[in-house]
């Protein structure tokens, strides 16, 4: 908006103000506004430009929103013209894009005789400051009750699921640790398994470092590399394709080390001539 | 003569304690523990914003985000998941003495403990290794149906970042909790695990040392596995999660539909 400097004023006042102003003891900059109101005032008058009165219709719809005209002892009027047309809640890019407001329809209030028709500048917000919200309104419902409700019933039933499974499963503890005794076979967790598996085939640094490594970073690389806009599964068979792939392959790897690795991780089947499954979980 | 006794008037009593300033203090404006509910739209969006929840849903979200097929809910009880395992873990944890001496591994000798007289300690136990069983079950196909619906595309790119970050953080939660019991299951699987440590190229003898806190599984293996698991790992799985959640609302709610 437009700085104070830019506000023509009768300089002679503006000294003399300031100098009685600071004569009384006021604060420098109490005075110094003071001097400017009274140097502005003294400039109107003597230029014939009634004071604090409004622009003409047609100027003020320049200044869109906040629209300031007469405030501020006029200042601020013709600054909000200049103002990028960021005003108040109304981000138009460009002044080319101010919106001209339809004629009113129906009754139209009057003003009430002698109030002066002013308004005031609330804020000024750059273009830049506003982040605009683009989503459809779409067919939208209440969180509550109807999601959390949904999320409550599956909280209880995975509650009730793991409570009764843990009351009749126990979960497995064996003998104190030996590092001295290698149980036969000595297998990972159920979900490094198919790694397990992979060092069969694999050497190590295979199987154990670059695979791994490959997994995360091929994950985390997935968005960046399928530049398909689209998620309808039609439009999608490739990735589809290949990310199933790449999980059976997974489950089925971890499959074969848990269930069909025995003693010694040789192949066996499970329902073979071996009592005991070798897995525990 | 028939004895009359003072009725409580239930209702003025109530509307008493909402008046005073505990209660004020405790509900918002505007909460319909304040205010009272009736089932209308205005109340309905009150109850959310009025409520702690309010940091992970929204007022309103599209329709099709509350049909099961379309998340089966796995997000939310990996989540579930979590906070269970955090409980159960934390319970199990005034029983549960990290040292694996040789001679006095009071580690096993307190898992005995937890299995045999503590009080509920067994069903806690229990429903804290299925539990964990299950999160790894559940986040793994969670990222499953986030890539069949394309939940990762633009502007979602990152929060698919985080929650593989999550899933390996995950797993490594379940990984370092596995050694813990310090049985024969624990230490060889973690034997097995660690040894593949020991061929990453260049520095696989200084990550080896630093995963195990010695050259082979020992008692300082359990001590720092310890800590990664009750403190360490936690930490961070929660910041991701904080990540992962906020991102979810600022890139438009749940994805979809298909």
């Amino acid at each position: 908006m437009a700085t104070r400097e830019e506000t023509p004023m009768d300089q002679a006042v503006f000294d003399k103000t300031m100098e009685t102003e600071l004569g009384k003891g006021t604060d420098r900059r109490v005075a110094e506004g003071r001097a400017r109101a009274a140097g502005v005032r003294a400039y109107r008058k003597a230029h014939g430009e009634p004071e604090r009165e409004a622009k003409p219709a047609e100027e003020r719809s320049h200044a869109p929103a906040a629209s300031a005209a007469g405030g501020d002892g006029g200042a601020a009027a013709a600054g909000a013209a200049q103002v990028p047309a960021g005003a108040v809640a109304y981000a138009a890019p460009g002044a080319a894009a101010v919106r001209t407001a339809p004629p009113p329809t129906g009754k139209v209030p009057a003003p009430k005789p002698g109030a002066p028709d002013k308004h005031r500048l609330l804020a000024l917000v750059a273009p830049e400051g506003i982040q605009r919200v683009e989503r459809e309104q779409g067919d939208r419902i209440n969180v509550f009750p109807h999601l959390l409700m949904e999320e409550f019933v599956s909280l209880l039933v995975m509650s009730a699921f793991l409570i009764v499974f843990s009351t009749f499963v126990n979960a497995p503890l064996r003998e104190l640790a030996n590092p001295n005794l290698t149980p036969n076979p000595s297998k990972a967790p159920w979900y490094f398994l198919g790694l397990q598996e992979l060092l069969r085939y694999f050497h190590p640094q295979i199987a154990g470092v670059i695979v791994p490594t490959l997994i995360l970073v091929g994950l985390m690389a997935v968005p960046y590399v399928d530049r398909n806009p689209s998620t309808k599964p039609g439009d999608r068979k490739l990735a589809i394709t290949l990310f199933t792939m790449l999980f059976m392959f997974g489950a089925v790897l971890t499959m074969a080390g848990s269930f069909f690795r025995g003693p010694s991780f040789n192949w066996i089947w499970p329902w073979g001539q071996h009592t005991s499954l070798f897995f525990d979980l | 003569m028939k004895l009359k006794l003072p009725r409580p008037n239930l209702r003025e009593a109530g509307d008493k304690v909402r008046e005073t300033e505990f209660w004020k203090s405790v509900f918002r404006p505007g909460s319909i523990f304040r205010r009272g509910y009736k089932d209308t739209q205005r109340d309905r969006a009150l109850a959310m914003m009025n409520n702690v929840l309010y940091h992970l849903h929204p007022v309103k979200i599209k329709r099709h985000g509350l049909k099961l097929t379309y998340t089966f809910c796995l997000g939310g009880l990996s989540f579930f998941l979590f906070v269970l395992l955090t409980i159960t873990g934390i319970y199990l944890m005034f029983f549960y003495r990290p040292s694996a001496d040789i001679g006095a591994a009071q580690a096993y000798s307190d898992m005995l403990q937890i299995r045999n007289s503590v009080f509920f300690g067994d069903l806690v136990r229990n429903i804290h290794r299925w539990g964990a069983h299950l999160m790894v079950f559940t986040v793994s196909l969670h990222m499953a149906r986030v890539f069949y619906t394309g939940a990762y595309k633009p502007p979602r790119e990152f929060n698919w970042v985080v929650g593989v970050i999550l899933l390996f953080l995950t797993l490594g939660l379940s990984f370092t909790g596995y050694l813990l019991p310090w049985d024969q299951l624990s230490i060889w699987a973690v034997q097995v695990g660690t040894s593949l440590a020991g061929y990453s190229p260049l520095i696989a003898n200084q990550v080896k040392f630093i995963l195990l806190g010695g050259i082979e599984v020992g008692p300082e293996t359990l001590l720092r596995w310890y800590v990664l698991h009750v403190l360490f790992l936690p930490f961070i799985l929660v910041l991701f999660l904080a990540v992962h959640f906020w991102r979810i609302r600022k890139d438009g709610g749940i994805s979809g539909p298909l």
